[in-house]
């Protein structure tokens, strides 16, 4: 059976706007128009798309916080707007701008409270608190406020919290945003672990595409309500049509390199940048130039998933300008 | 329709949750007694301030609205002690609307237990048993002052029911306020008039309003039944309103008819939030 079910699900606000004195406008708005999908037990989701194209309010009607305007919906069996609170024990969930944890008590107060707040029995608790604080280096902080944790810490300390109590899904919405590359790689790797060893249902949400690369096979993006591709991520790319940018130092400035592989979109100075398709590997456009040109540097820049959708939409009409130089 | 027995088990992981999140508040602050004890301290001399308002008034007057200074004081007591208790309990229900605009309000909604109890114990503040015990501290004093009263085993047990049948009737509109604030998230303001602002105004005898605000405060918002009604039965004074002399005796049902309105209107204000998201 499926874990998590949407039938055309909708989610409309009346958003009320003050058009003048005393005069207001209403106006409805479709954050979440019609979307269906199916997660299988086991199966680790990404779900991106920009801002304000509806993930969190999706995330906030799979979790029970906000009533669907239509359509149908099952966590685990459960109609999560009827059932919140039941609902809660079976499920974990990180928001990545606010914290779930008590802002002014020690990382270990809050999750003795969790504790004792879901039940969670003591030898399950003991054995899930050993495992996080190793895996997510959190032996240091346990004593530290929450408020005085770095972005890094507490985004760890918050996945802990989610995962106490053994749920069977975890809703994870931007759960590397702002942080540095090292914490980001931490909180990958503890994801894959968790997601292999647990078999834990991941759902996330996020802006980066590394993210999505390295954690997750299977992809949905959503733009303005609506599930506008569901698939491989090497799939998208194909979609997208989208590039990846190699950008190139070279010993001294030459005019732009010769190359079947890729197209020069930029030339600054001894720097060049070279656009090649993202479903591609980098390798042997590296090889190519290392072997015929002096270079110095290099570095490979992945596309932005606004890039990715704004290519979508233009449905591959034109590839040759809609890569970004970032 | 949540059944019965579904309610009642709703009713008892609340006060549960309640008491788990409270006592590890008042462990975190113990961590610093000296701050504790001075905060407290703070509390008690700081609610204590008015009542030097009332003792400067009495040396000035013999009465105040036919009221002696003992009597005025049992009125005070009561009220402020009642206020204390409701303060107590759900004081930081004020903190909903804050919690709407900055978002924070969803981490609770994906906890396994009632969001009215994570609410109204979040930041429990033991601090606040500084304005009980300064409201106890007046009701003593009047209990020695009042020699005109002839006390009865009846008039004795008055004292307690009205103490936690008024912290009831404060802490019901604590949550009401709170649930306003779902939809005006900056009604704190709102919140207080009724609450610290129903306080100011018990504290002194009926007799000194002008009627249509007695007649408001006994039949509109019953803030009447916390003090001024069953206090008159005690002192053996009339009630300036012509009112039956069993109210004197129905704070209790009165407390349980806030909460039943209180607990609508914060279903109301909740399930509001949850199809607006704001």
């Amino acid at each position: 059976m499926d874990l998590i079910e949407l039938d055309g699900v909708e989610k409309v606000f009346d958003v009320r706007r003050r058009t003048g004195f005393m005069r207001r406008e209403k106006r409805q708005v479709r954050a979440v128009d019609g979307i269906s999908f199916t997660i299988p037990r086991g199966e680790m989701v990404g779900y991106i798309g920009p801002n304000g194209a509806g993930k969190s309010t999706t995330i906030k009607m799979l979790t029970g916080i906000l009533t669907p305007s239509g359509g149908r919906l099952r966590v685990a069996g459960i109609d999560p707007a009827r059932e919140r609170t039941r609902l809660a024990s079976r499920i974990g969930v990180v928001f990545g701008q606010r914290t779930t944890l008590w802002w002014d008590l020690p990382l270990k107060d809050s999750y003795r409270l969790m504790h004792r707040m879901y039940r969670i029995p003591d030898a399950r608790f003991a054995a899930n608190m050993e495992r996080c604080v190793e895996l997510l280096d959190l032996a240091e902080l346990l004593d530290v406020p929450v408020r005085q944790l770095s972005l890094g810490q507490r985004m760890r300390g918050d996945i802990a919290a989610a995962l106490l109590h053994d749920p069977e899904v975890l809703y994870l919405d931007e759960p590397t945003i702002g942080l540095d590359v090292v914490s980001k790689s931490k909180v990958r790797q503890f994801l894959r672990d968790l997601n292999a060893e647990l078999g834990t249902t991941v759902l996330l949400t996020t802006h980066d595409l590394t993210d999505i690369e390295q954690l997750c096979k299977r992809v949905m993006v959503i733009d303005h309500g609506r599930l506008m591709y569901d698939g491989a991520l090497a799939g998208l790319h194909e979609v997208g049509e989208s590039e990846r940018m190699l950008v190139v130092d070279l010993e001294q400035e030459l005019p732009p390199v010769e190359t079947d592989l890729a197209r020069v979109v930029k030339v600054e100075g001894p720097r060049q940048w070279l656009a090649f398709p993202a479903s591609v590997s980098a390798a042997p456009l590296v090889a190519q130039l290392a072997a015929s040109y002096p270079l110095l540097d290099l570095s490979v820049r992945e596309p932005d998933i606004e890039a990715v959708i704004a290519k979508m939409y233009a449905g591959g009409a034109d590839g040759a300008q809609g890569a970004r130089l970032v | 329709m949540v059944p019965v027995r579904g309610r009642l088990a709703l009713a008892r992981d609340g006060f549960r949750a309640y008491g788990l999140i409270a006592m590890m508040w008042v462990r975190s602050t113990m961590a610093y007694r000296a701050s504790f004890a001075l905060t407290t301290l703070g509390s008690f001399l700081g609610t204590g301030l008015d009542f030097v308002a009332v003792l400067l008034m009495f040396g000035h007057v013999e009465r105040l609205g036919g009221f002696s200074l003992g009597e005025v004081a049992f009125l005070y007591g009561v009220a402020g002690s009642a206020l204390g208790i409701g303060d107590l309990l759900m004081g930081t229900m004020g903190r909903v609307g804050l919690r709407v605009r900055d978002g924070t309000l969803d981490t609770l909604l994906v906890r396994p237990v009632p969001v009215l109890a994570q609410l109204a114990a979040d930041q429990f503040a033991l601090r606040r048993i500084g304005r009980i015990t300064q409201g106890l501290a007046v009701l003593v004093y009047a209990v020695v002052q009042l020699d005109e009263v002839q006390w009865t085993p009846l008039k004795v047990l008055m004292v307690p029911m009205m103490l936690l049948s008024g912290g009831a009737i404060f802490a019901a509109l604590f949550t009401m306020g709170g649930a306003f604030q779902f939809l005006a998230q900056d009604a704190a303001e709102v919140q207080s008039a009724f609450t610290f602002g129903g306080n100011a105004l018990l504290q002194y005898p009926p007799t000194v309003f002008a009627k249509d605000l007695v007649r408001g405060v006994t039949f509109l918002l019953p803030l009447a039944f916390v003090n001024w009604i069953p206090v008159m039965y005690v002192l053996g004074r009339p009630y300036p309103l012509d009112v039956p002399e069993w109210f004197a005796f129905a704070p209790p049902v009165v407390a349980v008819g806030f909460w039943v309105v209180a607990g609508l209107l914060w279903r109301a204000g909740l399930r509001s939030y949850r199809s607006t998201g704001s």
